[in-house]
């Protein structure tokens, strides 16, 4: 704890220095700003603060005009990202608020200091650059960081809601506000219809992403999580389309040439600028993909295609007046299975971090500008208006949450409780798009520009704020209400054990409602888009590809976090324990549980884990690594039987080794990246050819003699492998498994370090998984000792 | 999306299997969607592999025992009636139940069925106290 807080106290350290750097430089700019001129060249030459003429050849000189833009944002960025540091260094925080919180207010210092210092801040953002450049990466990043099948399962009622909850409150705040303005007594009589309606749907514009961050902690279900995901997505699409026809509709001057022709035409306009959009993004999806079918020889330039090519389908869009931020999401989803398949690993990374990189950038300084604006003199209070516009904000969204959500239960199978929806309701917050569109009014347009910013900007801190911290406590307290009783070792086995056979039925009533149009969809697209858009020489069974992958990343995996465990091979002593000791002492049940609870097989999970600001491994893929597993083991054992092998363990250690890893392990996030870089490694060495060779020696049937041979190549490739690896992380690990004992990596000849690592591979072998255990109990009575000897030599950490 | 199954499954049949086990109509139907994408061979019931083929179950420690309960003693083929069975016994109970009449045979997913069903299952790992706790909780 110390140690954290030590940590934290560095990175403000340094944001102080920056800011204080800043705060010199600003001054410095304002001498600056007072003796030199404008131009570039002649700039470079004039010294910083002293008077001399400009004969003598200064040693030191200062020019900030010329770096200003720049530097200034470069500065601001990094002050982002110091402050997410620091934020992510307190283990609870980000279970408290969401990180836009954070961002505000570091925006709002930012916009301090800045105000503070009689600076000129550069001009960031106006309504080109915002559109242009601020806004495609976010959209791009959420569209395809999307989880497609629970989107596609989802998609009437996140249709439903989307559209018609973004247009019956952009519609109802903007009307009740022009009501209220027609009161004399507020002073607000110069506001008319349409600029209210404007206004009413800019600040419908929700940002509940910002939450979805919160919603990790407690255990919100899919259904949940899509709807309030799809709502962020399309969101912004719909807002954006309102706001510019309203903004067309507010060019006509005269409030009395609108006839219902044009109302209809907007409708229709409306309409067509979606669905035109996204067919827009679906082609150049589908072009992309076509694309880096063939650029096996310069993978360097495949995320370049990627971005390229979705930024351009955006832009397309936006030529014609069409959805351009519809266009982008749906290039990125259209794009995203196929680019999968057929780029490089080191692509497929590239692109995922860049985005990710891309869209935390466009944010941060969104977030910057506002925070910059709040601390200003443009502003306007005016008490009714902004009271009335959170109040209107609330009871509109609880008046569309509940009514559109009646009515699409009807329809639906699992319908939303009334917790689901009041779950909806407060997650509306309000975050930078909103304010964005506010700042961007046209002030022709819009004299009382400053009230609706003013009144934007404390929606947004209020639902920002308030909502955003309240949240996770009223989701924990909505949930099932778990008793805080100290269960029995017992207990709690047998509820892990409940908790396994209900998620098994849940998967084999399976969660889908459309079999029929999913299941021809996915003939369509083996059929004909496969061959189309995948490259030929991938093999045909998408499985080997699958395990070639994942077994690189695996094998990585296991030598990092496998070597240093040796709390798994404690496990079988302590739980022979539990059944012939009648009583325990409280420690040693403490010092069980702890162990039961860390290794556990866990639970698979139901809920997504997505994270805007950071990546985490997909599920998926940790799922498919366990059937592979599982696979391979079963037929080892088949292939084993009678075999003993020279490295062969004694029975009593465990060598299984399954990743449902307990949630949250900390390591798993920076296994995974060093996964993929190790993965580059493995590539590249010639023990890649026999992975293939032993992948087809499982799915096909060799002869076991081969298999044999092949493997112990494998495995003493690895081993050595192993070793350097292992070193180097070993420092890391013992921070993580405390308790550790350390294994003695002497550099002994390969064949031996097999065996001692073999030995204690066995308590190395990671966490254990329980049930595994408990089956091991039971064979070990039933059946002989071969099935212990479950060896997955290839998955081995040697 | 319907026209297929419903087909398939006649009315005097869903209504027996109503009855039996207390799903809802649509549930009904959204079950025998499930169970025909399931059946890849298209001969109305289902084999071990089909179940087998779920992936989610291949990595749930319980996955085979939990198979293993859909097929009754020594057969490998299960149909819609078996199907719908075995899942009946996993079905929420729900309040109003338990205010219909006590005289009829008791519903499925009554507490003491769900119990046989648990150490049926769970006897091949050797808990026999499964039962108890189920009580417990």
């Amino acid at each position: 704890m110390a140690l954290q807080m030590f940590v934290t106290f560095s990175p403000w350290n340094c944001l102080l220095l920056l800011v204080a750097l800043e705060c010199s430089e600003a001054s410095s700019d304002l001498n600056e700003s007072a003796n030199s001129t404008a131009q570039y060249a002649p700039n470079a030459w004039f010294a910083a603060a002293s008077s001399e003429p400009d004969e003598r050849i200064s040693v030191f000189e200062l020019d900030y005009d010329y770096v200003q833009i720049p530097y200034e944002v470069t500065l601001w960025i990094l002050l982002a990202s110091l402050a997410k540091i620091g934020f992510h260094l307190y283990r609870r925080l980000p279970g408290l608020m969401p990180e836009s919180c954070l961002l505000i207010l570091v925006g709002a210092l930012v916009g301090a200091i800045i105000f503070g210092t009689d600076h000129k801040s550069p001009p960031v953002m106006d309504s080109s650059i915002y559109f242009l450049y601020l806004l495609p990466p976010i959209v791009l990043e959420g569209g395809y960081f999307m989880p497609t099948r629970p989107f596609f399962e989802n998609i009437g009622s996140i249709l439903w809601w989307a559209v018609l909850g973004a247009l019956i409150n952009a519609l109802g705040i903007g009307l009740s506000l022009y009501f209220i303005c027609q009161v004399k007594a507020f002073g607000l009589g110069d506001v008319n219809l349409l600029q209210n309606l404007l206004f009413g749907s800019l600040i419908s514009a929700v940002d509940p992403v910002a939450v979805l961050a919160v919603f990790e902690e407690a255990r919100v279900n899919e259904q949940l999580y899509m709807i309030i995901f799809g709502e962020a997505l399309l969101n912004d699409g719909i807002t954006v389309v309102l706001y510019n026809m309203l903004i067309a509709f507010t060019k006509m001057h005269k409030f009395e040439d609108i006839e219902p022709v044009d109302i209809l035409a907007g409708c229709a306009r409306f309409i067509i600028v979606g669905l035109g959009g996204i067919s827009f993004g679906i082609v150049f999806g589908f072009i992309s993909a076509f694309i880096t079918r063939f650029t096996q020889n310069i993978s360097a330039i495949e995320p370049l295609i990627v971005f390229m090519f979705s930024y351009l389908s955006y832009l397309a869009a936006e030529t014609l007046y069409l959805s351009g931020i519809l266009a982008i999401t749906a290039c990125a989803v259209t794009m995203k299975k196929y680019v999968e398949e057929n780029v490089s690993q080191t692509s497929y990374t590239t692109i995922k971090y860049f985005m990710k990189m891309l869209s935390s950038v466009s944010e941060t300084l969104i977030f910057i500008f506002m925070g910059v604006s709040t601390v200003g003199k443009n502003h306007e209070w005016n008490w009714a208006f902004i009271c009335f516009t959170l109040a209107f904000c609330q009871i509109w969204r609880a008046i569309s949450v509940f009514a559109l959500f009646y009515i699409s239960n009807q329809f639906r199978t699992l319908p939303f409780s009334i917790k689901d929806q009041c779950i909806i309701f407060y997650s509306g917050v309000r975050g930078a798009g909103s304010f964005s569109l506010a700042f961007l009014l046209p002030l022709s347009l819009f004299p009382r520009k400053k009230m609706f910013v003013t009144a934007t900007l404390v929606v947004i801190y209020f639902t920002a704020f308030i909502q955003g911290i309240t949240i996770g406590p009223l989701v924990r307290y909505l949930d099932v209400k778990k008793t805080n009783k100290k269960e029995s070792i017992n207990e709690e086995l047998h509820i892990r054990l409940m908790d396994h056979l209900k998620a098994g039925i849940e998967d084999v009533c399976g969660h889908w409602s459309h079999y029929q149009v999913r299941d021809k969809f996915k003939k369509f697209d083996h059929k004909y888009l496969r061959k189309i858009l995948i490259r030929k020489n991938l093999p045909k069974s998408s499985i080997v590809s699958l395990y070639k992958k994942l077994e690189m990343k695996q094998a990585i995996e296991m030598v990092e976090t496998g070597i240093l465990s040796s709390t798994a091979f404690s496990i079988p002593h302590q739980a022979q324990r539990i059944q012939g000791i009648k009583r325990l002492s409280p420690e040693d049940v403490e010092s069980i549980r702890d162990i039961l609870t860390s290794n556990m097989y866990q639970v698979r999970q139901r809920t997504l884990s997505y994270n805007k600001y950071n990546l985490k491994p997909q599920t998926s893929e940790k799922q498919a690594k366990e059937i592979l597993i599982r696979r391979q083991n079963t037929l080892r054992e088949s292939m084993r039987k009678g075999h003993s092998l020279p490295w062969g363990k004694p029975a009593g250690t465990k060598n299984i080794r399954y990743l449902s890893f307990p949630y949250g392990n900390p390591q798993s996030a920076g296994r995974d990246t060093r996964a993929a870089e190790f993965s580059e490694d493995d590539s590249s060495d010639p023990g890649s050819p026999s992975i293939m060779f032993s992948a087809l020696s499982l799915i096909g049937s060799l002869q076991k003699q081969e298999a044999q041979e092949i493997i112990p190549m494998k495995s003493l490739h690895r081993g050595r492998k192993a070793f350097n690896s292992g070193y180097q992380r070993n420092t890391r690990q013992e921070e993580y498994l405390g308790g550790v004992r350390r294994v003695a990596l002497r550099p002994k000849p390969l064949f031996h370090a097999v065996d001692e690592e073999g030995e204690s591979g066995g308590e190395s072998e990671g966490k254990a998984s329980l049930v595994e255990v408990q089956s091991r109990w039971t064979t070990d009575r039933g059946h002989g000792r071969d099935h212990n000897r479950s060896h997955s030599p290839l998955l081995q950490k040697k | 999306m319907g026209s297929r199954a419903s087909t398939l499954l006649r009315d005097e049949e869903l209504e027996e299997i109503k009855k039996e086990t207390g799903f809802s109509h649509s549930q009904i139907t959204r079950l025998y969607s499930r169970f025909t994408s399931l059946d890849k061979g298209e001969n109305g019931t289902l084999s071990r592999e089909d179940f087998q083929r779920i992936p989610e179950l291949a990595i749930n420690p319980l996955g085979d025992q939990i198979i293993n309960a859909f097929f009754p003693e020594g057969e490998d083929q299960v149909n819609f009636r078996g199907f719908m069975r075995t899942l009946a016994h996993f079905r929420p109970i729900e309040d109003n139940e338990k205010s219909k009449d006590v005289n009829g045979p008791e519903p499925l997913n009554s507490r003491s069925n769900k119990l046989v069903e648990e150490s049926r299952q769970l006897e091949p790992t050797g808990t026999s106290m499964s039962a108890h706790c189920c009580i417990e909780r």
